[in-house]
């Protein structure tokens, strides 16, 4: 924490900490898989519209239910609208909500976690919602808050956000609980350190590594919660293409016309291997003694 | 250990509480008057007002949860909608395929995932390490209903060996039974697997560094004998804390697993609730279901007295 590099600081004077993370990234040519299928994600979701497709939604009596060719490459669907077009725009659902609830259940839970876990009579009662929460498996929870509202991209990273917060408020909670017993800490108190001080400067940080960790896997399953969500009609609405109501459609063609369904269903699933990846990576890079064992 | 017990068990009636009230919240909140929706399209404003009174709908929010968990805990969970049956008959019409389905899932993938954990550790960075490891990561991945299309894509259109979906009671042959199974319990049961064997083999690892292991070793034991007697029961802690806790992914699965397969369960219907709106249902699937898995995570906690002598709160 005492390396004052400067902000222009060559590779060279990395901190311990960060080149302890870049090794172990080395180490773990899996991780590096990850973070490459991942980026090749990022960038059809992104580019999408220069990397040969046509308008997704465009629907074309004449060239319904065509098998993959030249001109159609992953076939089109009873629609006629063009499967790779609506796989490349799908990503962009997927990788939206994956990150959004990664990020706003980790934010959310790392501040309710944080304060309960210091201040110990707030802990009692939200642990007790907490658990009751955790109790509802969060398919089903996210499913019911879908039932109440309409269909739309931004519910339904509500809905997973709220189904996994309880999951990081434990997490953090267990760890500032293991914290808050470190001679550090009782330092801090003992030279006036104010609550939010000791909160965001002594504890954060302690905490920031496995959170990360967590957040990828959450990414990760809210990916395939979405989808989830999407393939039993309460997710994302018809209108935007999304992996999981492209297979909700191809379901009842499975048999004549499979490709509708294996597509979209590959690239999720590979979308998914690779931030499961990416997260096995962080976590063996920022747990040394982790890492020799997993 | 009495205390101990006494005291999960409060613990588990206090989770329930919660649980009851965040269900009939997402009923309070639900759009829509159901007295409206009751009386019809003609009705006056005075018989919606009526029908209120008649509900108890006027009454105050915790009044009104009160009356409703005293239903509920004499097994009203309320009318459907759409059918106009009381939620609990329609969900014990359907219950048998999903317990059909989960507990094989449960059962079976716990017997294929504990040896796995266990041969992964023991073998710890051969290629058999490496391939259970993979095998784990992948099962993770690769969600449970993109799975069970390419099984159906596979084994029931290409190879033609199990039918594509549909179920058979118990009644009509085991083997019928068995053969409508096995291809969505191979669907529901991989993440599980995959979750179980990871945990297993990090449990096991932890246990097999420890001195007592090296004394068994040192001491002439077979090394099976080790790994099993010695190391799996002390690892055993953390691994039925996940096949508790993993219940959880089985509940969701059944819904997908169920809607791909046709398997007329609980999963189907609460998907069929969905796309009717028929919020009724969606409540008490979802109380039923966070009830199971409530008590089979009670269980569980049970389960480590026999584990571990030591706990004796």
């Amino acid at each position: 924490m005492d390396t004052t590099t400067s902000p222009g600081a060559s590779s060279s004077s990395v901190t311990p900490k960060a080149r302890r993370f870049l090794d172990a990234f080395k180490r773990h040519p899996t991780a590096l898989i990850g973070g490459v299928i991942l980026t090749c994600m990022v960038g059809m979701a992104v580019f999408g519209p220069w990397l040969g497709t046509m308008d997704p939604q465009a629907v074309s009596v004449v060239r319904r239910l065509k098998p993959p060719s030249a001109a159609f490459w992953f076939g089109t669907d009873m629609l006629g609208r063009d499967v790779y077009s609506r796989v490349v725009y799908g990503a962009r659902v997927s990788l939206v909500v994956g990150l959004a609830v990664a990020l706003l259940s980790t934010i959310i839970g790392l501040c309710i976690g944080l304060v309960t876990g210091y201040v110990r009579r707030l802990d009692a009662l939200v642990m007790r919602v907490m658990d009751g929460l955790m109790s509802i498996p969060s398919v089903l929870l996210a499913i019911a808050l879908m039932a109440l509202t309409k269909a739309s991209v931004g519910n339904v990273i509500a809905a997973i956000t709220l189904a996994e917060v309880p999951r990081v408020v434990r997490m953090v909670r267990s760890l500032v609980l293991t914290a808050r017993e470190q001679p550090y800490i009782e330092a801090a108190v003992a030279a006036g350190t104010t609550l939010p001080g000791i909160l965001v400067r002594h504890l954060l940080p302690n905490i920031v590594a496995p959170l990360l960790v967590q957040g990828t896997y959450i990414c990760g399953s809210a990916m395939i919660i979405e989808a989830i969500l999407s393939f039993i009609g309460a997710g994302t609405p018809p209108t935007i293409p999304s992996w999981g109501n492209m297979m909700a459609e191809g379901r009842s063609l499975v048999q004549i016309a499979s490709y509708l369904i294996l597509f979209p269903g590959f690239f999720l699933s590979l979308t998914v291997l690779a931030v499961n990846l990416l997260g096995d990576g962080m976590r063996d890079a920022l747990d040394p003694r982790l890492a020799r064992r997993m | 250990m009495i205390a101990y017990i006494v005291r999960r068990l409060l613990s588990t009636i206090m989770v329930m509480v919660v649980v009851a009230f965040v269900v009939f919240s997402l009923l309070y909140l639900t759009p829509g008057d159901p007295a409206a929706v009751i009386a019809g399209d003609i009705a006056s404003d005075e018989d919606i007002r009526r029908i209120h009174v008649q509900l108890g709908l006027d009454e105050p929010f915790l009044v009104r949860f009160g009356s409703w968990l005293w239903a509920v805990l004499h097994g009203d969970l309320g009318t459907s909608i759409f059918t106009n049956l009381p939620v609990s008959q329609l969900i014990a019409q359907r219950i048998e395929p999903t317990i059909a389905l989960t507990l094989c899932t449960l059962v079976v993938a716990t017997l294929l995932a504990v040896p796995l954990g266990v041969v992964a550790a023991a073998r710890a960075g051969t290629w058999l390490d490496r391939a259970v490891m993979s095998f784990s990561v992948l099962g993770f991945s690769v969600p449970v209903f993109v799975l069970a299309y390419v099984l159906i894509l596979t084994f029931s259109v290409q190879l033609n060996w199990l039918p594509v979906q549909g179920y058979r009671n118990l009644r009509d042959g085991v083997w019928e039974w068995l053969r409508h199974l096995i291809l969505p319990s191979i669907a529901l049961g991989t993440v599980y697997v995959a979750l179980i064997a990871r945990m297993t083999r990090a449990s096991m690892l932890d246990v097999l560094a420890q001195d007592y292991v090296r004394t068994a070793a040192a001491k002439g034991l077979a090394p099976n004998q080790v790994l099993v007697r010695h190391a799996l029961k002390n690892a055993a802690i953390p691994v039925v804390t996940v096949v508790g806790m993993g219940v959880a992914l089985l509940i969701s699965g059944a819904v997908v697993t169920e809607t791909v397969f046709a398997i007329p369960g609980i999963g189907r219907l609460t998907v069929d609730a969905i796309l009717r709106r028929d919020y009724p249902i969606i409540q008490g699937v979802i109380l039923i279901f966070s009830a199971a898995y409530v008590v089979i995570n009670l269980l569980v906690d049970l389960s480590y007295v026999f584990f571990d002598p030591r706990i004796r709160y």
